[in-house]
Protein backbone atom coordinates (compact mmCIF):
# COMPACT_ATOMS: atom_id res chain seq x y z
CA UNK A 1 0.00 0.00 0.00
CA UNK A 2 2.79 2.15 1.06
CA UNK A 3 3.96 1.65 -2.92
CA UNK A 4 0.55 2.97 -4.36
CA UNK A 5 1.09 5.86 -1.85
CA UNK A 6 4.67 6.72 -2.76
CA UNK A 7 3.61 6.12 -6.83
CA UNK A 8 0.59 7.99 -6.80
CA UNK A 9 2.39 10.97 -4.96
CA UNK A 10 5.45 10.76 -7.89
CA UNK A 11 2.75 11.00 -10.53
CA UNK A 12 0.88 13.81 -8.55
CA UNK A 13 4.17 15.46 -8.93
CA UNK A 14 5.09 14.96 -12.13
CA UNK A 15 1.36 15.70 -13.58
CA UNK A 16 1.42 19.08 -11.85
CA UNK A 17 4.65 19.81 -13.18
CA UNK A 18 3.83 18.73 -16.88
CA UNK A 19 0.66 20.75 -16.75
CA UNK A 20 2.29 23.70 -15.34
CA UNK A 21 4.98 23.62 -18.20
CA UNK A 22 3.18 22.65 -21.02
CA UNK A 23 3.49 26.55 -22.51
CA UNK A 24 6.44 27.84 -24.47
CA UNK A 25 8.93 29.75 -22.30
CA UNK A 26 8.55 33.53 -21.78
CA UNK A 27 11.36 34.52 -19.58
CA UNK A 28 14.36 36.98 -18.37
CA UNK A 29 17.08 34.73 -19.60
CA UNK A 30 19.02 37.28 -21.80
CA UNK A 31 18.48 35.67 -24.93
CA UNK A 32 20.90 34.84 -27.34
CA UNK A 33 23.52 37.39 -29.05
CA UNK A 34 21.90 40.45 -27.14
CA UNK A 35 24.92 40.97 -25.14
CA UNK A 36 28.07 42.38 -27.38
CA UNK A 37 30.99 39.81 -26.80
CA UNK A 38 33.16 42.01 -24.52
CA UNK A 39 30.23 41.56 -22.71
CA UNK A 40 29.41 38.43 -22.95
CA UNK A 41 32.95 37.18 -22.20
CA UNK A 42 33.49 39.33 -19.09
CA UNK A 43 30.27 37.78 -17.44
CA UNK A 44 31.79 34.30 -18.56
CA UNK A 45 34.51 35.25 -16.70
CA UNK A 46 33.08 36.25 -13.79
CA UNK A 47 30.97 33.11 -13.77
CA UNK A 48 33.66 30.56 -14.02
CA UNK A 49 35.18 30.26 -10.83
CA UNK A 50 31.94 30.16 -8.60
CA UNK A 51 30.61 26.79 -10.92
CA UNK A 52 34.78 25.58 -10.45
CA UNK A 53 33.97 26.11 -6.45
CA UNK A 54 30.44 24.66 -6.96
CA UNK A 55 31.90 21.40 -8.63
CA UNK A 56 34.75 21.02 -5.74
CA UNK A 57 32.16 21.21 -3.17
CA UNK A 58 29.72 19.00 -4.73
CA UNK A 59 32.60 16.59 -4.85
CA UNK A 60 33.66 16.85 -1.08
CA UNK A 61 29.94 17.11 0.11
CA UNK A 62 28.30 14.00 -1.98
CA UNK A 63 32.38 12.14 -0.50
CA UNK A 64 30.95 12.69 2.92
CA UNK A 65 26.91 12.32 3.00
CA UNK A 66 25.06 9.77 0.70
CA UNK A 67 21.87 11.74 1.51
CA UNK A 68 23.71 14.70 0.14
CA UNK A 69 22.18 13.52 -3.65
CA UNK A 70 19.28 13.03 -3.96
CA UNK A 71 18.81 16.40 -2.12
CA UNK A 72 21.10 17.74 -5.18
CA UNK A 73 18.96 15.71 -7.51
CA UNK A 74 15.96 17.44 -5.95
CA UNK A 75 17.42 21.17 -5.99
CA UNK A 76 18.24 20.92 -9.41
CA UNK A 77 15.03 19.47 -10.56
CA UNK A 78 13.50 22.40 -8.33
CA UNK A 79 15.64 25.52 -9.95
CA UNK A 80 15.49 23.73 -13.71
CA UNK A 81 11.30 23.67 -13.11
CA UNK A 82 11.09 26.62 -11.58
CA UNK A 83 13.34 28.62 -14.06
CA UNK A 84 11.59 27.60 -16.98
CA UNK A 85 8.15 28.12 -15.56
CA UNK A 86 6.39 31.36 -16.79
CA UNK A 87 4.06 32.67 -14.04
CA UNK A 88 1.84 35.10 -15.71
CA UNK A 89 0.81 38.47 -13.69
CA UNK A 90 -2.24 40.00 -14.38
CA UNK A 91 -1.43 43.24 -12.79
CA UNK A 92 1.22 43.97 -15.38
CA UNK A 93 -0.33 41.65 -18.73
CA UNK A 94 3.00 40.05 -19.12
CA UNK A 95 4.74 36.40 -17.98
CA UNK A 96 7.72 35.85 -15.71
CA UNK A 97 9.11 33.16 -13.77
CA UNK A 98 10.37 32.72 -10.37
CA UNK A 99 14.36 31.76 -10.38
CA UNK A 100 14.57 28.48 -7.32
CA UNK A 101 17.94 29.62 -6.39
CA UNK A 102 16.67 31.07 -3.08
CA UNK A 103 15.82 27.72 -1.59
CA UNK A 104 18.49 25.84 -3.53
CA UNK A 105 21.20 27.93 -1.60
CA UNK A 106 19.42 27.86 1.67
CA UNK A 107 19.66 23.84 1.56
CA UNK A 108 22.36 22.88 -0.37
CA UNK A 109 24.70 25.95 0.25
CA UNK A 110 25.62 29.11 -2.75
CA UNK A 111 28.22 27.81 -4.59
CA UNK A 112 26.21 23.92 -5.31
CA UNK A 113 23.48 26.28 -5.95
CA UNK A 114 25.67 28.41 -8.58
CA UNK A 115 26.38 24.78 -10.09
CA UNK A 116 23.11 23.43 -10.50
CA UNK A 117 21.83 27.02 -11.48
CA UNK A 118 24.57 26.64 -14.50
CA UNK A 119 23.23 23.44 -15.44
CA UNK A 120 19.87 24.25 -15.84
CA UNK A 121 20.49 27.37 -18.22
CA UNK A 122 22.63 24.96 -20.11
CA UNK A 123 20.04 22.76 -20.46
CA UNK A 124 17.04 25.33 -21.08
CA UNK A 125 19.71 27.25 -23.48
CA UNK A 126 20.32 24.37 -26.09
CA UNK A 127 16.89 22.95 -25.85
CA UNK A 128 14.43 25.52 -25.05
CA UNK A 129 15.07 28.29 -26.67
CA UNK A 130 15.60 29.91 -23.45
CA UNK A 131 18.39 32.11 -22.36
CA UNK A 132 21.47 31.88 -24.94
CA UNK A 133 25.06 30.39 -25.15
CA UNK A 134 26.52 33.27 -25.66
CA UNK A 135 24.64 35.17 -22.27
CA UNK A 136 25.57 31.57 -20.73
CA UNK A 137 27.56 33.81 -18.00
CA UNK A 138 25.41 36.65 -17.72
CA UNK A 139 22.49 34.20 -16.76
CA UNK A 140 24.70 32.35 -14.37
CA UNK A 141 26.09 35.38 -12.92
CA UNK A 142 22.67 37.05 -12.08
CA UNK A 143 20.46 34.04 -11.60
CA UNK A 144 23.17 31.88 -10.47
CA UNK A 145 25.90 34.32 -8.14
CA UNK A 146 24.02 36.98 -7.15
CA UNK A 147 20.37 34.97 -6.35
CA UNK A 148 21.96 32.22 -4.37
CA UNK A 149 24.24 34.82 -2.22
CA UNK A 150 22.06 36.95 -2.12
CA UNK A 151 19.59 34.17 -0.81
CA UNK A 152 21.84 32.72 1.66
CA UNK A 153 23.15 35.80 2.94
CA UNK A 154 19.47 36.72 4.27
CA UNK A 155 18.59 33.37 5.43
CA UNK A 156 21.94 33.58 7.79
CA UNK A 157 21.69 37.51 8.35
CA UNK A 158 18.22 36.75 9.73
CA UNK A 159 18.34 33.66 11.29
CA UNK A 160 21.58 35.23 13.20
CA UNK A 161 18.96 37.78 14.63
CA UNK A 162 16.68 35.41 15.72
CA UNK A 163 13.79 35.48 12.60
CA UNK A 164 11.76 32.26 12.51
CA UNK A 165 12.61 29.89 9.76
CA UNK A 166 9.49 30.61 7.46
CA UNK A 167 10.43 34.50 7.49
CA UNK A 168 14.00 33.61 6.71
CA UNK A 169 12.95 31.36 4.24
CA UNK A 170 10.73 34.24 2.77
CA UNK A 171 13.07 37.65 2.68
CA UNK A 172 15.85 35.09 1.10
CA UNK A 173 13.59 34.00 -1.81
CA UNK A 174 12.37 37.29 -2.24
CA UNK A 175 15.42 39.14 -2.38
CA UNK A 176 16.94 36.15 -4.66
CA UNK A 177 14.26 37.12 -6.96
CA UNK A 178 14.73 40.93 -6.96
CA UNK A 179 18.72 40.45 -6.88
CA UNK A 180 18.69 38.53 -9.81
CA UNK A 181 16.44 41.10 -11.95
CA UNK A 182 18.60 44.04 -10.42
CA UNK A 183 21.45 42.31 -12.07
CA UNK A 184 19.79 41.49 -15.34
CA UNK A 185 18.72 45.38 -15.66
CA UNK A 186 23.09 45.60 -15.18
CA UNK A 187 24.04 43.52 -17.12
CA UNK A 188 21.61 44.44 -20.50
CA UNK A 189 21.85 48.31 -19.40
CA UNK A 190 25.57 47.78 -19.41
CA UNK A 191 25.86 45.56 -22.75
CA UNK A 192 23.46 47.77 -25.04
CA UNK A 193 23.86 51.16 -24.32
CA UNK A 194 26.79 51.49 -26.70
CA UNK A 195 27.30 55.68 -26.01
CA UNK A 196 24.28 56.22 -23.95
CA UNK A 197 24.82 57.17 -20.18
CA UNK A 198 24.67 53.60 -18.06
CA UNK A 199 22.01 55.22 -15.49
CA UNK A 200 19.11 56.26 -17.00
CA UNK A 201 19.25 52.81 -19.40
CA UNK A 202 19.73 51.09 -15.99
CA UNK A 203 16.74 52.67 -14.53
CA UNK A 204 14.87 52.52 -17.35
CA UNK A 205 14.80 48.64 -17.64
CA UNK A 206 14.72 47.60 -13.68
CA UNK A 207 11.27 50.14 -13.52
CA UNK A 208 10.16 47.98 -16.43
CA UNK A 209 10.54 44.82 -14.70
CA UNK A 210 8.55 45.84 -11.22
CA UNK A 211 5.53 45.46 -12.46
CA UNK A 212 5.97 41.39 -12.85
CA UNK A 213 9.21 40.83 -10.48
CA UNK A 214 7.32 42.49 -7.34
CA UNK A 215 4.88 39.79 -7.25
CA UNK A 216 6.68 37.53 -8.40
CA UNK A 217 9.51 37.92 -6.16
CA UNK A 218 6.78 37.97 -2.90
CA UNK A 219 5.64 34.45 -4.73
CA UNK A 220 9.01 33.00 -4.83
CA UNK A 221 9.53 34.42 -0.99
CA UNK A 222 6.30 32.31 -0.09
CA UNK A 223 7.04 29.29 -2.05
CA UNK A 224 10.81 29.23 -0.49
CA UNK A 225 9.58 29.87 2.86
CA UNK A 226 7.39 27.06 2.25
CA UNK A 227 9.57 24.53 0.93
CA UNK A 228 11.92 24.61 4.20
CA UNK A 229 8.63 24.49 6.66
CA UNK A 230 7.67 21.76 4.52
CA UNK A 231 11.35 20.10 4.98
CA UNK A 232 11.39 21.20 8.75
CA UNK A 233 8.13 19.26 9.16
CA UNK A 234 9.47 15.97 7.00
CA UNK A 235 13.17 16.50 7.38
CA UNK A 236 14.69 18.00 10.42
CA UNK A 237 17.52 16.16 10.48
CA UNK A 238 18.33 16.82 7.06
CA UNK A 239 18.29 20.47 8.06
CA UNK A 240 20.56 20.11 10.77
CA UNK A 241 22.91 18.20 8.90
CA UNK A 242 22.89 20.66 6.08
CA UNK A 243 23.79 23.28 8.75
CA UNK A 244 20.23 25.37 7.91
CA UNK A 245 18.96 24.57 11.67
CA UNK A 246 20.96 23.74 14.72
CA UNK A 247 20.75 20.39 16.66
CA UNK A 248 19.75 21.93 19.89
CA UNK A 249 16.70 23.82 17.66
CA UNK A 250 15.42 20.64 16.31
CA UNK A 251 15.76 18.67 19.93
CA UNK A 252 12.83 20.73 21.54
CA UNK B 1 -15.56 24.80 22.50
CA UNK B 2 -14.61 21.72 20.42
CA UNK B 3 -11.00 22.01 19.41
CA UNK B 4 -10.73 19.42 16.82
CA UNK B 5 -14.01 21.28 14.98
CA UNK B 6 -12.52 24.91 14.98
CA UNK B 7 -9.25 23.44 13.61
CA UNK B 8 -11.05 21.75 10.64
CA UNK B 9 -13.15 25.13 10.25
CA UNK B 10 -9.69 27.17 9.89
CA UNK B 11 -8.93 24.92 7.87
CA UNK B 12 -11.91 24.92 5.20
CA UNK B 13 -11.57 28.67 5.46
CA UNK B 14 -8.32 29.11 4.86
CA UNK B 15 -8.31 26.51 1.59
CA UNK B 16 -11.09 28.68 0.69
CA UNK B 17 -9.31 31.78 0.86
CA UNK B 18 -6.50 30.62 -0.93
CA UNK B 19 -8.92 29.64 -3.69
CA UNK B 20 -10.45 33.15 -4.06
CA UNK B 21 -7.46 34.32 -3.88
CA UNK B 22 -6.27 32.04 -6.65
CA UNK B 23 -9.62 33.37 -8.96
CA UNK B 24 -9.15 36.80 -8.11
CA UNK B 25 -5.63 36.83 -9.43
CA UNK B 26 -6.01 34.63 -12.63
CA UNK B 27 -9.98 36.68 -13.29
CA UNK B 28 -8.32 40.10 -13.06
CA UNK B 29 -7.96 41.88 -16.40
CA UNK B 30 -4.79 42.29 -17.96
CA UNK B 31 -2.94 45.46 -17.48
CA UNK B 32 -3.85 48.20 -20.65
CA UNK B 33 -0.06 48.68 -20.41
CA UNK B 34 0.43 46.12 -23.09
CA UNK B 35 -0.85 46.14 -26.14
CA UNK B 36 -0.31 42.09 -26.61
CA UNK B 37 -1.57 39.30 -24.07
CA UNK B 38 0.55 37.64 -21.84
CA UNK B 39 4.30 38.44 -23.56
CA UNK B 40 7.18 37.78 -21.38
CA UNK B 41 9.86 40.23 -19.83
CA UNK B 42 12.24 38.62 -22.40
CA UNK B 43 10.36 40.30 -25.20
CA UNK B 44 8.63 42.95 -23.46
CA UNK B 45 11.83 44.62 -21.36
CA UNK B 46 15.04 42.70 -22.24
CA UNK B 47 14.51 42.46 -26.33
CA UNK B 48 12.60 45.64 -26.51
CA UNK B 49 15.28 47.73 -25.02
CA UNK B 50 17.84 45.70 -27.06
CA UNK B 51 15.89 46.00 -30.03
CA UNK B 52 15.95 50.17 -28.79
CA UNK B 53 19.87 50.15 -28.66
CA UNK B 54 20.47 48.20 -32.21
CA UNK B 55 21.04 44.64 -30.54
CA UNK B 56 18.26 41.87 -31.89
CA UNK B 57 18.21 38.38 -30.00
CA UNK B 58 19.55 35.64 -33.02
CA UNK B 59 18.20 32.51 -33.38
CA UNK B 60 18.93 29.75 -31.01
CA UNK B 61 21.77 27.69 -32.09
CA UNK B 62 19.62 24.96 -31.89
CA UNK B 63 15.51 26.35 -32.28
CA UNK B 64 13.29 24.25 -31.10
CA UNK B 65 11.05 27.32 -31.41
CA UNK B 66 8.79 26.33 -34.19
CA UNK B 67 5.28 25.42 -34.32
CA UNK B 68 4.69 22.89 -31.61
CA UNK B 69 8.24 21.44 -31.46
CA UNK B 70 8.48 23.81 -28.15
CA UNK B 71 5.47 22.79 -26.65
CA UNK B 72 7.52 18.83 -27.16
CA UNK B 73 10.40 20.09 -25.52
CA UNK B 74 8.79 21.88 -23.05
CA UNK B 75 6.80 19.04 -22.25
CA UNK B 76 9.39 16.50 -22.08
CA UNK B 77 11.41 18.51 -20.04
CA UNK B 78 8.79 19.12 -17.70
CA UNK B 79 8.44 15.39 -17.40
CA UNK B 80 11.80 14.58 -16.78
CA UNK B 81 12.34 16.83 -14.21
CA UNK B 82 8.84 15.85 -12.46
CA UNK B 83 10.01 12.82 -12.69
CA UNK B 84 13.20 13.69 -10.61
CA UNK B 85 12.03 16.07 -8.52
CA UNK B 86 9.19 13.11 -7.67
CA UNK B 87 12.15 10.03 -7.35
CA UNK B 88 14.47 12.33 -5.08
CA UNK B 89 11.72 14.11 -3.09
CA UNK B 90 10.91 9.83 -2.21
CA UNK B 91 14.72 9.05 -1.81
CA UNK B 92 14.57 11.88 0.82
CA UNK B 93 11.78 11.87 2.70
CA UNK B 94 10.16 8.65 2.25
CA UNK B 95 12.89 6.19 2.20
CA UNK B 96 15.43 8.60 3.93
CA UNK B 97 17.64 8.70 1.86
CA UNK B 98 20.32 5.70 1.26
CA UNK B 99 22.92 6.56 3.46
CA UNK B 100 20.12 6.80 6.87
CA UNK B 101 18.53 3.84 5.38
CA UNK B 102 22.14 1.61 5.52
CA UNK B 103 23.26 3.15 8.57
CA UNK B 104 19.44 1.85 10.56
CA UNK B 105 20.16 -1.40 8.68
CA UNK B 106 23.42 -1.39 10.66
CA UNK B 107 22.54 -0.42 13.59
CA UNK B 108 19.71 -3.37 13.74
CA UNK B 109 21.87 -6.07 12.58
Amino acid sequence: MNIFKIKSRSLWIASLFLQVLATPAHAMHIAEGILPFNWAALWFAVAVPFVAIGIRRLNALAKDDLSFKPLVGLMAAVVFIISCMPIPVPTAGTCSHPCGTGIASILVGPFVSILITSVALLIQALFLAHGGLTTWGADIVSMGVVGSFAAWFTFKGLRRLGAGLAVSGFMAGLLADWGTYLTTSVELASGIRGDAPFLPLFWKILIAFIPTQLPLGILEGAMTAGMVVLLYKKRPDLLVKMKVLRAEEVAV
Amino acid sequence: MNRGTGTRDWGVVKKLLILSLFGIYFCLPTSVFCSEKWPGVDESVVEKYAKEHGREAWTPFINTDQGDLLLFVFLLAGAVGGFVAGYSWRMLIVEKAPGIKEAAQKKKS
